[in-house]
């Protein structure tokens, strides 16, 4: 069996998240949405689990701070502890606030820029990429549903023909 | 309609009694005369001794210990009875300062947390917030304790003018006149700032233009609720915005005034803002303590756990804010280490180590780690757990500028400073709640209602 697809169109936001509550509460599993711009409560509404990435980046942050403190222990205590205008330099704890705004920048660093890169991993965005976009018109002004077919094409095609859709087409996928 | 009856009303009324009575138990325990105070001290000097003899551990100190008794005998050699009296005489003046100054701390803690949701309230207003509207009864309800708490602080300070207790050491008689013994020519430098009448009528200007505006903005605010034009609700858009133009400026004078003239020959730039962000996060913790209490008794049935998610957001933001300020004015000085200014830490360090220390677990680092997670903001417990801890972080943070250069290293937190805060805990809830039960929890008639009572985040 071929691997098709219903794609249904839509254009205004409104309608999609009508739409997504309806062909859910039928039961139906929507592969993906293609919109223009963020839907709110679209996530919500297809039942997608709440992202990780905060998590992530907060433990990139305390990544970035250990290394911090590594760094400026390292350097500034233990291998060549120099009087630089009489900073005590005895331990790390003494000249510990001077060490701060490094401290600071540090976590804020490798927080931000790594969990951008996790964002572009997971989301699989990287330059040169074929775009994967089903129809142009979805990066401008049209919404589109993409939903398996296995076998029941003429059911799934008169939900979403209720739904107002505005074109459905059926597709075979590769 | 809020009704303020039994339980809440005997609780306050009997934490006001029983601080009452920390008080006065605490200026009951001032020793009376110098003489008393040689005499703790003789006792207390002979128990150090036996004390000096302990092991390694104690090294440092022991060193610090001989170094002291050395300087003692090299100087009793020639001015025993001298050296004695003026130092009994300096624990003596501390020892008299030290309820005053409990007093003071908890009157300053609340009245800067009352000020604070005052100008909270105003920015919601400036700002058109949306989110808010549905707590504005519970803001403007803690305000009421505006005026008792200005009336006491004005007491208060009149009573330092009038030589009755002596936290303000430039106030003292003889500071900018030449001749005198007691002449101090850095405070004569600075007399034209810091003089008993221009501080007195400062103090006056702050106080009623604060409590002007609360009661002109309460007034408009209570007459939207019958209006169907927005007559009402442009005249305290306006009040607002000259409120908080006045409050900027009376903000930072009193915090020099009231605060930094305490230690009239140290200064920092931004100890108006420092202040500020103290009370600013005890302003918007203390909003979300009596909303949430509010609502438990089912009084607030328009607010939702996205309002307390906002208010434990600005928690959560105001603690980083006061922690930037804090150090930043900490590290400046530690990095330069210019003599005039690091004797302000230095006394701080090596007197107040645990409560200035203290304060940054407790101000920084317990709430950034609970309220950074979006869920634990929605829950009350977790809001109530962060609050309390903020708010007793805060009350250390006003213990710390107000009592080293009052009652300098004879500071303990005991009966008159727990008394204190119990005094001015009971004030605040019969004044807040009493003030909450006047008029309707809803503030109808405003344009932003609806957005507020649908507000989701």
């Amino acid at each position: 069996m071929s691997n098709k697809v219903i794609h249904a169109l839509y254009n205004d936001d409104d309608i999609l998240m009508d739409a997504v509550k309806k062909v859910k509460s039928a039961h139906h599993h929507i592969d993906e949405v293609f919109t223009p711009f963020p839907v709110h409560g679209l996530d919500k509404a297809m039942g997608l689990a709440p992202t990780k990435i905060a998590i992530t980046s907060f433990l990139y942050g305390l990544v970035g701070l250990s290394f911090a403190i590594w760094m400026t222990n390292y350097m500034m205590i233990e291998d060549w502890p120099q009087d630089i205008g009489g900073k005590p330099n005895f331990s790390w704890f003494l000249n510990m606030p001077a060490f701060v705004p490094i401290m600071f920048e540090l976590t804020v660093f490798f927080a931000a820029h790594l969990m951008v890169i996790t964002f572009y991993m997971r989301s699989r965005l990287w330059p040169f990429k074929a775009a994967e976009n089903p129809d142009v018109r979805t990066t401008d002004d049209h919404f589109l549903m993409e939903i398996a077919i296995h076998g029941n094409e003429e059911e799934l095609t008169s939900l979403l023909n209720e739904t107002g859709a505005v074109e459905i087409k059926v597709i075979d996928k590769e | 309609m809020y009704q303020f009856t039994g339980k809440l009303k005997t609780i306050a009324l009997a934490l006001m009694v029983i601080g009452a009575v920390g008080i006065i138990s605490g200026f009951l325990a001032t020793p009376s005369s110098v003489e008393e105070v040689k005499e703790h001290l003789h006792n207390a000097h002979n128990g150090h001794d036996a004390h000096a003899v302990a092991p390694a551990a104690h090294h440092e100190e022991a060193k610090a210990h001989d170094a002291h008794q050395e300087d003692h005998h090299a100087e009793a050699a020639h001015a025993e009875e001298g050296h004695g009296d003026s130092h009994a005489e300096h624990v003596f003046h501390q020892l008299k300062n030290r309820p005053w100054a409990a007093v003071y701390v908890a009157l300053f803690f609340f009245f800067g947390v009352t000020l604070l949701v005052l100008a909270f309230n105003a920015i919601q207003r400036v700002a058109q917030a949306g989110w808010s509207i549905v707590l504005f009864r519970v803001m403007e309800g803690i305000t009421g304790n505006l005026l008792p708490v200005t009336i006491i602080l004005l007491v208060f300070l009149l009573l330092g003018s009038a030589h009755v207790h002596h936290l303000f050491v430039w106030m003292a008689e003889g500071t900018v006149d030449p001749t005198a013994a007691n002449y101090d020519a850095i405070i004569d430098g600075k007399s034209w700032w810091l003089n008993v009448p221009g501080w007195t009528i400062r103090s006056i200007v702050y106080i009623v233009g604060w409590n002007l505006y609360r009661h002109l903005s309460r007034k408009a605010s209570l007459a939207e609720d019958n209006e169907t034009n927005l007559v009402s609700y442009r005249k305290n858009f306006k009040m607002s915005v000259a409120f908080l133009g006045f409050f900027l400026f009376t903000e930072s004078m009193m915090s020099w005034d009231w605060i930094m003239s305490l230690d009239p020959h140290w200064f920092s730039t931004l100890f108006g803002w420092y202040v500020l962000a103290t009370f600013m996060v005890s302003a918007v913790t203390v909003i979300a303590i009596v909303t949430v209490y509010l609502q438990s008794k089912g009084h607030l049935p328009f607010v939702n756990n996205s309002h307390i998610h906002d208010l434990a957001k600005f928690m959560f933001g105001f603690s980083i804010f006061w922690t930037y300020l804090w150090f930043s004015q900490f590290m400046l000085i530690w990095y330069a280490d210019m003599p005039e200014e690091t004797t302000y830490f230095v006394q701080r360090f090596e007197e107040y180590k645990l409560p200035f220390l203290a304060m940054i677990p407790m101000n920084f680092i317990f709430p950034i780690l609970l309220l950074i997670n979006s869920d634990y903001k929605r829950i009350p417990q977790f809001v109530i757990g962060a609050g309390v801890v903020v708010l007793l972080g805060h009350y250390l943070d006003v213990f710390v500028m107000i009592m080293p250069a009052t009652v300098g290293g004879e500071w303990f937190i005991g009966i008159p400073e727990v008394g204190a805060i119990l005094f001015f805990l009971g004030l605040f809830i019969y004044a807040v709640f009493s003030s909450i039960a006047k008029a309707p929890l809803l503030a109808k008639g405003n344009p932003f209602l609806h957005e507020s009572e649908t507000f989701h985040y």
